[in-house]
């Protein structure tokens, strides 16, 4: 009799919930791993990577990301080594966190250093925040501020552009320019514009993921900047050839 | 866990019902390369229902001597042809082989919704190892097709057509019937070809404008408006070469599983009334379809009649089908031809009168570039009373673009075929076979309007629902709707890619302008700033999904699920 009685509840029980619940409930979890699984990727491009043969140096632009669409942690290095000095500057090396904010920019904020090394070194190390993105008529676009312990400020960006001669023949002109708030002496740097580069460089996609280039790169220091490249006996615009390979994966 | 006895059933069964090749290729070990081409399924029926099962594997598949890594359906790729008769109650059995969850979706038809096939949204999913057993009565008739809703499967080969024999005489007369499968195979992993496109735009797109573009416009069109034009693109970002996201550079293109090398054969007597049942079952790939030499008279959408309609090409979108009927009186090879909409690429099968015959290759057309319509009027507005609520929108990093006028553009045959000289059906010219009297009477009891969007630089897509004042877009933020009401559902396409939007489990009643004979569809097509209206009979309870069918596009975000209680 109980045991009928109970039967009883659970079969009316089970009727209850047959007649308002459903055989199965989205899982959202699953949805999410199975159906549109939220996406993390990492890329690591080697913008710049090249040799000026007159001036017997290496230049690099190397930038890694990995993340979701919104957020991500980057790693980026950028700098020219000397291969007939030994030495060079590295004029940063790195670390962001960076958040998609609107459809064509992120805004990043992280840790890094600059530094010059071989006869003598010194180095900066600073908080930097920047934006980065696709501004309109197509200019990839990347300006920064930093801030080291001392207080002291700098500003820097860079701009570069993609014009088609082909579908896999590509001109790419690009400008990047540092300013300073201050002097900061120990890495060479001073109040005031300090330095503009310009390159033009034309590249051959074999792949998308890799394609040799060969270009041109004009360096120019102002001010302060000028007179003391010119005190460590160079030239204070340089104009060279440079030939390089652009890659990612 | 499938147990030993279990499996030598499924393997006992499953030989049973296959000739002896395809026998052999159930029991190979798996590097024996898959069969291809349109193989009837050996349904059984017993006891009042159709039985048939499936064995989903990894197997290579061939194509013009070269060997990709397939995942098929009882060792063919497209699927074996599911042939089945309307009323009748069917037992589908799904074996999964594969090292991952997988599952068959049963496009276009109308069943319980824990029977459609979504892993995590009406089930959840059939583990390694194990099967499912999908039970439902056909209520409908006409041609669908099958696919995997599981991961990356369906570029792979997990596909296949689906035929539903009316119970009443069907109205369409024919001699002979076919059905063409289209579809896109890429040697790539699918992964792979989701991480090219989430970390660099347009990777795939090899017909982007050049700096000789320019210069061919200034001649054609003078310096400043040359200029002008190209400032308006590029103050948006935008490219109107922007067609298709996965083109021809990693594609090739099958007709039933085989490549134009292989050319597909479809055989006619002259004279006879040729049926053809497109289906396409890409990933990503729109199809213009065309048989240079006959008109073709379109007598089915979506597996729905509807009234003749003579066209001479006719672009389908992925994921829905067409049925036209052709007669060719000639005794000549007819190419079937079905070309990429970006135009890079295609595949031609053959109409012939007797084997061995090869049609000749028409000659190929020119990428067309996206114009805005949305900065143009639109024509005489066929779409009714369509109009989203004003902007703003809060789209956030989500929309690239947001179309503040959208336009109705259901006579527009799309980029690549506008100014065509020849016939080219649109969805202005589908009319239902016959008239639905009674929801054409009804006003809807929701009105809720749905924007698509997407972010190309991180290949962020999204369908966002407004109703009242909420907007979501969050795959997991369910739609809900009551059961029995009639729900109008306003589209507005934000974005520079047409987007084939399917609803699982419920018919959508295109509005344009046919009034009680407003073609119902299953999948639709919404092109760039376009504007378009559907009404939903809610008749069905659960959980359906809701997606973009462009299968990069739905991983990306472009899925919601909609819960009818």
């Amino acid at each position: 009799m109980r045991k009928l009685l109970v039967a009883g509840t659970l079969g009316s029980f089970s009727l209850l919930c047959a007649q308002d619940t459903f055989p199965y409930r989205p899982d959202p979890e699953l949805i999410k791993e199975i159906v549109a699984p939220p996406s993390r990727y990492g890329k690591v491009l080697f913008d710049l990577f090249e040799y000026n043969p007159d001036e017997r140096e290496l230049s690099y632009d190397v930038e890694a990301w990995f993340g979701g669409d919104y957020n991500r942690l980057w790693f980026e290095t950028e700098g020219e080594h000397s291969l007939r000095e030994g030495g060079g500057t590295l004029e940063r090396f790195d670390l962001y966190y960076s958040r998609l904010i609107a459809p064509f920019w992120d805004v990043r904020a992280g840790v890094g250093t600059h530094r010059i090394y071989g006869d003598s070194s010194s180095d900066r190390v600073y908080l930097a925040v920047g934006i980065q993105g696709l501004a309109p008529y197509w200019f990839e676009t990347d300006l920064n501020l930093r801030v080291d312990a001392d207080g002291k400020i700098t500003t820097d960006g860079e701009v570069e552009l993609d014009l088609l001669f082909t579908q896999r023949l590509i001109l790419q002109p690009r400008a990047e320019f540092l300013a300073s708030f201050s002097d900061i002496e120990d890495v060479g740097i001073y109040r005031g514009l300090n330095s503009v580069e310009l390159g033009l460089r034309l590249r051959y996609e074999i792949r998308r993921e890799f394609a040799p280039y060969g270009g041109v790169s004009w360096t120019q220091f102002f001010g302060k900047s000028a007179d003391a490249v010119r005190e460590s006996g160079e030239k204070a615009g340089t104009f060279g050839i440079v030939i390089g390979i652009r890659m990612w994966l | 866990m499938i147990s030993r006895r279990d499996f030598l059933m499924a393997t006992l069964s499953a030989g049973a019902l296959y000739g002896s090749g395809a026998f052999s290729r159930l029991f190979a070990s798996g590097t024996a390369p898959a069969g291809k081409g349109i193989e009837l399924a050996e349904v059984i029926r017993k006891g009042g229902r159709a039985r048939y099962e499936f064995v989903v594997r990894r197997q290579p598949v061939g194509f013009d001597g070269r060997t990709g890594k397939g995942i098929t359906l009882n060792g063919n790729l497209p699927g074996p042809l599911l042939r089945l008769q309307e009323g009748e109650e069917v037992e589908l059995v799904i074996y999964n082989e594969l090292e991952e969850v997988t599952s068959i979706h049963w496009h276009g038809i109308l069943l319980p919704y824990e029977m459609d096939g979504v892993p995590g949204v009406t089930f959840p999913g059939i583990k390694p190892g194990e099967k499912f057993t999908a039970r439902f009565r056909l209520k409908q008739s006409g041609t669908y097709w099958y696919h995997s809703h599981a991961g990356l499967q369906e570029q792979l080969g997990h596909y296949g057509p689906m035929i539903v024999d009316p119970a009443e005489p069907d109205p369409v007369s024919y001699d002979r019937e076919y059905v063409v499968v289209l579809s896109d195979w890429t040697f790539e992993d699918p992964e792979w070809v989701m991480s090219r496109l989430k970390k660099e735009d347009g990777y795939f797109n090899y017909n982007k404008r050049t700096v000789f573009d320019f210069f061919e416009d200034v001649r054609r069109a003078g310096f400043l408006k040359a200029l002008r034009e190209r400032m308006m693109w590029g103050r948006m970002r935008m490219s109107p070469r922007d067609i298709a996201d996965v083109t021809g550079a990693t594609y090739i293109f099958l007709m039933n599983g085989h490549t134009t090398e292989e050319n597909w054969t479809a055989l006619f007597r002259p004279g006879e009334r040729v049926r053809l049942r497109f289906i396409n079952a890409s990933a990503m790939t729109y199809y213009d379809v065309r048989i240079p030499g006959l008109r073709m008279t379109v007598v089915q959408a979506d597996g729905q009649n509807v009234q003749p309609v003579e066209v001479d090409e006719l672009r389908i979108a992925v994921a829905e089908t067409y049925d036209v009927v052709v007669q060719p009186t000639d005794s000549v090879a007819y190419p079937i031809f079905a070309e990429a909409m970006d135009r890079s690429g295609f595949v031609r099968g053959t109409l012939a009168p007797e084997e061995g015959m090869v049609a000749p290759i028409p000659p190929r057309r020119k990428p067309q570039e996206r114009k805005m319509a949305f900065h143009r009027k639109g024509h005489g507005d066929i779409c009714g009373a369509c109009d989203p609520q004003p902007v703003p929108y809060d789209f956030g990093p989500t929309a690239a673009m947001v179309v503040q006028n959208p336009v109705c553009r259901l006579e527009d045959p799309g980029v690549g075929l506008q100014g065509a000289e020849h016939r080219v059906l649109t969805y202005a010219d589908l009319k239902s076979y016959g008239p639905w009297k009674e929801l054409f009477r009804r006003e809807p009891d929701r009105v809720m309007e749905i924007h698509l969007t997407g972010n190309m630089e991180r290949f962020l897509w999204r369908m966002w629902a407004k109703e009242g004042n909420r907007w979501t877009s969050e795959p997991t933020e369910l739609i809900r709707w009551r059961y029995g009401e009639l729900v109008r559902m306003i589209w507005v396409n934000h974005t520079m890619m047409d987007h084939p939007i399917h609803l699982h489990g419920l018919w959508m009643y295109l509005r344009n302008g046919s009034g009680e004979f407003n073609p119902r569809k299953h999948t639709l097509n919404i092109k760039p700033g376009e504007k378009l209206c559907v009404d939903v009979l809610v008749d069905a309870p659960g959980y359906w999904a809701f997606h973009c069918h462009l299968f990069y596009h739905m991983h990306a975000g472009m899925i919601r699920v909609v819960e009818v209680s």
